[in-house]
């Protein structure tokens, strides 16, 4: 047994501790631990973008030479956020936010239907070549099912009743089954995340293990 | 060494195509047996001596040069070195990389687009003109937030409103803001509280906007206190771990976790329940839902919370978009079934000694998997 003599390791092993008394109940040591890190994460937030952000991409390129003048309207658009803070200008960040919402939407919406609406047409259509075996075949099958089903139970300008009803159980089923794997699945690498928490504080800290 | 000007082996270079420019590529043909590597070196215009441009897949014969600055020209050299040789080719005059305006390659995914959006308008302009004729299935989380807010209110304990972490830009939050709305006016009618803690300070001043009509029409504009929305840190865990900590401090009786979310999801939903709080969730997280579905009493499922938005606004442009994807559910229905109908007949034909209708069949295939590249 060789206990750590770094101080960086004690205080994150002591931090640790703390995060983890939360277990029992809130506590004195859990809100300090929960105070550090939220100040800390704020003000690296800060640094970071003051660093990454408002130094290379606006003061170095407007005030250094080659000076890059047209940046001045970006550069507008975001200030134009801060009329928020005044009841005679609060109107002027409906501006910026239009600019950011369209051109998020123009980029992602395309993106969305190739991944999530053309790749799935196309995957779900049952072709002979998916049935060159059993498994296979009550898989392909099992798939189109569970998306016709699924389907339906998003489907929300009709009532659930008689066999529309029936389908949309049969969809709710599907969500559920592939939630249960989801969840499954996550909880396994959760319990990675606590053996290596478990790892440093016995080896990195106590060096018992 | 023996210097060999092969006439076998040759080279091309072209601008990219369907791309946003900086970026030439060049093929080679013909590469000589024994070819252990080829270089590429590359001109500028102007300039006397060729530089290095990177190195040509010997199995792909193909590489992109992506180091290069649109509108100059160049000129290319690709070396074939063999053990004991080597080969030159140049390309036969100068070339330049150009941005396209259009992707020729997202062809379908603009006939998706124009034929989606076509439906959702013209199911808007039928919302605008009668609101009340559009039907949708009211969805049972909804009936649950009175529940939880009136319950909140006799045990004496506010209400928490955790708007996820996204930005404004995302759907999620923009339909959490119709969500917290509805919150915020039973909130103001029954006399309790609202903590609305935020990730993104413009999603923060814009639920204190969302928050202050909702008391103005609830007619309690007195009873709303700015304080209540609030900014924590814009770090995922450090946000997580303030917001538990509310929850055990505040003890509130109802929570609403609405918006998107990550890891911190079931974190949040676990304190939640360890308290005793009624909460309902949503998101479009599709990662996130089995957390809310094991641990939250209620849940808004993805598109569920987009339907549930529209049916508490009545907004014209949400009961469109609502009523036209589902519309485009049907349609996509339809074409999986009549996908899977042909593809057997293909395949049955196919069998028979008649390969015509298996080639349309892989044609429609390409055509959609063009799209979905």
């Amino acid at each position: 047994m060789s206990i750590s003599t770094s101080i960086w390791v004690w205080m994150a092993a002591l931090l640790t501790l703390m995060v983890y008394s939360f277990l029992y109940k809130d506590n004195p040591f859990y809100r300090l631990a929960e105070h550090i890190f939220m100040g800390l994460s704020l003000g690296y937030t800060l640094t970071i973008l003051w660093y990454n952000y408002i130094i290379p991409r606006v003061y170095e390129p407007l005030f250094l030479p080659p000076h890059q003048w047209s940046l001045i309207f970006p550069i507008l658009l975001g200030m134009m956020t801060f009329g928020i803070f005044s009841k005679k200008y609060s109107w002027l960040i409906k501006y910026p936010l239009a600019f950011y919402v369209g051109g998020y939407a123009g980029l992602r919406i395309p993106l969305l239907l190739q991944s999530w609406i053309i790749r799935q047409v196309e995957a779900s259509f049952l072709t002979p070549d998916k049935f060159t075996s059993l498994m296979s075949s009550i898989n392909a099958i099992l798939i189109f099912a569970g998306l016709f089903a699924t389907l339906i139970y998003f489907y929300f300008s009709k009532k659930r009743e008689h066999g529309f009803g029936a389908a949309a159980q049969v969809g709710i089923v599907f969500i559920m089954v592939a939630f249960g794997a989801a969840f499954g699945y996550t909880v396994m690498a959760r319990i990675s995340l606590l053996i290596g928490r478990m790892q440093f504080l016995l080896h990195d800290w106590l060096g018992i293990m | 060494m023996i210097l060999l000007l092969a006439l076998a082996f040759s080279i091309s270079a072209k601008d990219t195509p369907d791309d946003g420019g900086g970026s030439i590529t060049v093929n080679v043909y013909n590469i000589p047996e024994g070819t252990a590597r080829i270089e590429l070196s590359r001109l500028e215009k102007g300039d006397t001596l060729f530089k290095e441009a990177g190195l040509i897949s010997i199995f792909k014969g193909e590489c992109e040069d992506v180091s290069v600055i649109d509108g100059v020209e160049y000129l290319y050299r690709g070396k074939a070195i063999a053990k004991d040789t080597f080969y030159i080719a140049e390309i036969k005059g100068f070339v330049t990389s150009s941005p396209q305006w259009f992707n020729k390659s997202r062809t379908t995914v603009l006939i998706f687009l124009i034929l989606f959006g076509s439906v959702v308008l013209t199911y808007i302009q039928l919302a605008k003109k009668n609101p009340e004729g559009l039907f949708i299935r009211k969805l049972p989380a909804l009936d649950a937030i009175d529940e939880a807010v009136g319950r909140s209110t006799e045990m004496g304990k506010p209400v928490l409103f955790v708007p996820g972490l996204e930005a404004i830009t995302d759907a999620g939050t923009l339909a959490s803001l119709t969500i917290l709305e509805k919150v915020g006016k039973k909130v103001a009618e029954y006399g309790s509280r609202v903590i609305h803690p935020n990730f993104d300070p413009i999603v923060m001043t814009t639920a204190q906007e969302t928050l202050k009509t909702a008391f103005a029409e609830a007619g309690r504009p007195d009873a709303f206190n700015k304080d209540d929305v609030f900014y924590l840190t814009y770090e995922q865990f450090g946000f997580a771990a303030g917001v538990d900590g509310i929850m055990l401090r505040e003890r509130p009786g109802a929570i609403f976790l609405q918006g998107y979310f990550y890891a911190e999801s079931l974190i949040l939903a676990e304190t939640g329940y360890s308290i005793g709080a009624i909460q309902i969730a949503g998101t479009n997280a599709t990662t996130q839902l089995p957390f809310f579905v094991a641990a939250c009493d209620y849940v808004l499922l993805g598109e569920e919370m987009f339907a549930a938005s529209a049916y508490i606004s009545r907004e014209p442009r949400l009961l469109g978009s609502i009523k036209g994807s589902d519309l485009a559910k049907v349609v996509l229905l339809f074409m999986i079934g009549a996908g899977v109908i042909f593809g057997t007949i293909a395949g049955i034909a196919k069998q028979g000694g008649n390969p015509a209708y298996m080639q349309i069949f892989n044609k429609m295939l390409e055509f959609l998997a063009r799209g979905a590249k």
